[in-house]
Order: structure tokens, then C-alpha cells, then sequence
């Protein structure tokens, strides 16, 4: 019973981070129609952002300050690389989908290469809250701390992100653009104008996503954000694209499968099961769990 | 702020609320448009007429740049072909597209605030024109009546001051109650705002339309008075390939 408990809780925080690099993926392609390969360098620059600013703050500061002050500059961060990502190489590319890809995975190269150049490829290890490093104990399991802050944080995200959509003006003008931006444009709506928001926004989350996975992973480096995005886009197509109720759903249907399988099969086998699901979506339901293609 | 009238000239003579000269619409290897004009005057409906596929649809799509176009296009006498589409909207054109297109995730009362975000269903347009929408508020528009979606239509661009509507055959699809009801909509607009009209439907061109323009391959080949040329059967049959006479009522 207690490694059932334990599992579950960590494939729902693992769900969680997945989510959190997930959401804004999803929300830029849903708007633009652009597959951001370069989102896992706004992950990366988010998650180093976040190590600098911390190493730079007094050491006698305690930890979770010095954490939630990286937390806030991996957001701006993120947020300033998406806006110029989209301003400098999207834009000028609109409609042509080929060039994007191009565009976007040049990008995530060459962000990974300056990393390696700047800081060596070597991991570089964080510091965390002691209470993050710590257990509590719920049902005979002890569950890792920081999993219940990566589920509070994408919780959080989650309900932020469906009140910006359903309560706002911009959010209105969003859910209109991934119907139809060009009947958006054709009634008198400025929608690269929303376009460079919405890429500013998916580059805050995906700040964010950084930090918290090199929380989780103990240490940066400059592969990770690749890594992760390898997961946030399984999710991303199996939750429908842009959507970001079938994006949560399918988050945590991923961290769930992805740990159980590594329990019950055998440690890696989780990777493979996440891959398999996909498939299995794809081949079963090509629309995807929430309904929209996928 | 002028207070002189963008449609009356230095001379005094009214000008066209909408010139087209020598438009062009190139997709692919298809010349779609070769070499359009005409002038939309700024009174009353002018009818956009033709054949399937002769390119009125991409005319309207044009104007407003939702179109790649060469060619000179004159707003209240000012260019716009250089502006965005978006900025030729807010200038004052407002368009109807063919099959609606309403945002069906959103509710109706969303669909209208997209353009009007203080009142969207609560506007005064929207009360006395469409009230069948009012009581509807709530109900995503994807689930409404294909009337009900062109009321939904209509009512977006009505909720902003506009110098000119394109509408795009507003009754394609329609009942003829319903059809009725959309001719008397813009019958009731045209009172007030220009209105270039695509539309198949001889009866209610006939009804409500004061000029005629009628497209073939792509180039203007007949301009007049709706009148004359619904009352002439072989010119209707010559350029249109109908008679009045098999066309239901509007």
C-alpha cells in the first residue's frame, strides 16, 4: 500500500513538471501553429538563470529566498527570451511552417552549445530547501517534499492559466485564435500583438518548468531542458494541442505511467511506456484525449 | 479632428466609399483576379454577381487583405492595400464571411465582445436586430442554427462603426423563413452603412440591392442597376446562367 501511495505521489509531481513545460508549448502552438523546438533552451535558460542569481545572492540568505528569488528571474527570464525569439525569428516566418522547425531547432542547438561553451557540459549541482530534500509520511509512505511543491506550483499555473483564459480579455482573444486567428484578425483584433504575448507567456512557463526540474534533478545542465521537452511534447500531443485541460490531463497520465512502469517492470522501462502510449493514442484516438488533433 | 465629409470631394461630387482599380489576386499559378474595378458607392447594397468560382469570394477577401493583391484599393478615398488586415477592420470596413465562421467554443455573448468588450449581446444593436440572441447568451455558438450563427455574424461587425459592410452570401444554406429574415437585417443596415453584397440568391438581390457588379473569369463584365438587370431574363441567363424564374423567393 505505501509504495502504491509513494508511487502515485511522485508520478503526480513528475505529472506536474511535465505539465508546467507542457502548458506553454501547448499554448503557443494552439494560437500560432508554431512546433517551438527551442523550448527546451527557455527551460534551460530558465533553470540556469535561476542557479546564477541564486550563487550570486549572499550565502548567509536562506535557501528557499535565494530559490525564490532564481524562481522569479528563471521567469523574466524565460519570459524576455520568448518575446525576442518570437519578434526576431517567428515572426518574419509566419506560415512558413518548415522554416520554424528549422528556426526553432537551430535555436535549441545552438542555446545548448553556448551553455556547454559558457558553463561546460558537466551538470552543476543546485542547492535546495532543506525541507524540499525532506519526507512526510502519509499512509506508511514517505513522500518526498518536493513533489507536493511541483504539484501546488503546477495546480497554481493551472488554475492562473484557465482564469487568464476564461476571465480576461486576452484570454477571450486566445481561445478566439486557436479556433480562427484570421477571422480574429478580420474583425479589426491586433493577433501578433496576442502572438507575442502568448510566446512571452510559454517562455515564462517554460522558465519556471527549468528551475523546478533542476530542483528535482539536484543540479543544471545544459542537455536538460532538451530532455524534458522530449516529454512536455508527448504530452502536448496526446493531451490535444492547445488544450490545456487535455495538456493537464495528459501530464498526469504520463508521470503516472512513466513511474509506475518503472516500479513494476524495471527501472527505464518507463521511457519506453510513455513512448508506447503515444502510439497507442495516436493509433486509437489520432484526436487525441481532449478532441483536438493531434 | 476634420469635420469635412470623407465622402464628398473637393468639387462637392459624392465620392465611392470603396474604389478598386486594376486588383490582381495571384495563388499559386491561379490569376484568380485579372484586373478588377469598380467603385462601391456610398449609399445603399451593391451586388457582387457571378458564376461559381469566378473569384467574388476572393474580391471581398482582397479588400480587406485577407488576400495577396496588387493593385490599388481606395477607403473613403485613402489607399489601404499596404495596411493589415486587422488596421483595414478598425479603419471601417466591416466583413461577413461565407459560412459564418463564428468562433463555436465561445459563447455568443463572447463572440460579440470580441468586438465590442463593454456590452457584446447587452448592445442596443443586438436588442432591436437579432433579439432571438439575447436569451442566448450563454450558448456556445457551435451549437446554434445556421441562422442563428449568421445572426451571431452579422451582429459582430454591426457592433462597431463601420464605413463599410462586405457580406458574403449571408443566406447560403438557409431556410427561406430565415432568408427572409437576413434580407430585412440588411435591408434595414443599408438604410444606414454601404453594403457590398455577395450573393446568389436572384430574389433577394432583386429586393434589396440598388446596383449590380458581375464577375467572369476573374474581370469585371457587367455594371448596373440591380433592376435592369434582374428584369432582363437573357442577360440574366447570359452572364449569370440563371432566369429569374427558377429562383425561389427571398
Amino acid at each position: 500500500m505505501s509504495d502504491l501511495v509513494l508511487l502515485l505521489v511522485t508520478g503526480l509531481g513528475l505529472g506536474a513538471l511535465y505539465f508546467i513545460a507542457a502548458s506553454g508549448l501547448s499554448l503557443i502552438y494552439g494560437l500560432m501553429g508554431v512546433l517551438n523546438f527551442a523550448h527546451g533552451v527557455f527551460m534551460t535558460a530558465g533553470a540556469y538563470a535561476a542557479w546564477l542569481t541564486m550563487g550570486a545572492l549572499p550565502a548567509a540568505w536562506p535557501v528557499a529566498v535565494r530559490l525564490g528569488v532564481g524562481v522569479v528571474a528563471a521567469i523574466a527570464l524565460g519570459a524576455v527570451v520568448g518575446l525576442v525569439v518570437e519578434v526576431v525569428l517567428i515572426r518574419p516566418l509566419y506560415r512558413h511552417h518548415i522554416q520554424q522547425v528549422l528556426v526553432t531547432v537551430g535555436l535549441s542547438l545552438a542555446g545548448v552549445a553556448a551553455a556547454q561553451g559558457i558553463w561546460g557540459a558537466d551538470p552543476r549541482p543546485v542547492d535546495k530547501p532543506v525541507w524540499m530534500s525532506g519526507t512526510t509520511e502519509v499512509l506508511g509512505a514517505r513522500l518526498p517534499n518536493d513533489r507536493f511543491v511541483y504539484l501546488l506550483v503546477a495546480l497554481a499555473l493551472f488554475g492562473g492559466l484557465l482564469a487568464l483564459l476564461h476571465l480576461t480579455r486576452l484570454g477571450l482573444v486566445i481561445r478566439a485564435g486557436v479556433e480562427n486567428r484570421t477571422m480574429v484578425e478580420a474583425l479589426g483584433i491586433n493577433v501578433h500583438r496576442t502572438f507575442t504575448i502568448v510566446f512571452a507567456l510559454g517562455g515564462a512557463a517554460a522558465g519556471l518548468a527549468g528551475v523546478l526540474y533542476s530542483q528535482y534533478a539536484g543540479a543544471v545542465s545544459p542537455a536538460q531542458g532538451g530532455s524534458l521537452l522530449i516529454f512536455a511534447f508527448i504530452v502536448v500531443v496526446i493531451g490535444g494541442m492547445g488544450s490545456l485541460t487535455g495538456t493537464a490531463v495528459a501530464a498526469v497520465v504520463v508521470g503516472l505511467v512513466q513511474q509506475l512502469a518503472n516500479y513494476y517492470a524495471a527501472s527505464g522501462v518507463g521511457d519506453l511506456s510513455v513512448v508506447l502510449l503515444l502510439a497507442l493514442v495516436l493509433l486509437l484516438r489520432p484526436t487525441s484525449l481532449k478532441g483536438a488533433t493531434a | 479632428m476634420s469635420d469635412q465629409n470623407p465622402s464628398v470631394g473637393g468639387d462637392g461630387a459624392v465620392l465611392p466609399v470603396l474604389s478598386l482599380d486594376d486588383v490582381h489576386v495571384r495563388y499559386g499559378g491561379s490569376h484568380i483576379l485579372q484586373g478588377v474595378s469598380f467603385d462601391v458607392p456610398a449609399t445603399g447594397v451593391t451586388a457582387l454577381l457571378g458564376r461559381n468560382g469566378v473569384g467574388k469570394t476572393t474580391t471581398l477577401r482582397s479588400i480587406i487583405g485577407l488576400a495577396p493583391r496588387t493593385g490599388r484599393i481606395l477607403l473613403q478615398g485613402r489607399e489601404i492595400q499596404g495596411l493589415t488586415t486587422a488596421r483595414i477592420v478598425r479603419g471601417g470596413i466591416g466583413y461577413v464571411p461565407e459560412d459564418r465562421e463564428v468562433f463555436g467554443g465561445l459563447t455568443v455573448d463572447e463572440n460579440l465582445r470580441l468586438v465590442d468588450p463593454v456590452r457584446g449581446v447587452d448592445a442596443d444593436v443586438v436588442a432591436r436586430l437579432f433579439p432571438d440572441l439575447v436569451p442566448r447568451r450563454a450558448q456556445r455558438a457551435g451549437t446554434l442554427s445556421g441562422g442563428q450563427q449568421q445572426m451571431v455574424a452579422l451582429a459582430r461587425v454591426l457592433l462597431r462603426e463601420n464605413a463599410l459592410l462586405l457580406v458574403d452570401e449571408p443566406t447560403k444554406g438557409l431556410a427561406p423563413k430565415l432568408v427572409t429574415e437576413v434580407a430585412d437585417v440588411l435591408a434595414e443596415v443599408a438604410r444606414t452603412t454601404p453594403v457590398l453584397l455577395v450573393e446568389q440568391n436572384l430574389p433577394l438581390v432583386r429586393r434589396i440591392a440598388d446596383r449590380v457588379v458581375v464577375l467572369d473569369a476573374g474581370t469585371v463584365v457587367h455594371r448596373g442597376a440591380a433592376a435592369d438587370l434582374v428584369a432582363d431574363a437573357d442577360l440574366t441567363r447570359e452572364l449569370l446562367g440563371v432566369s429569374m424564374r427558377r429562383e425561389g423567393a427571398a
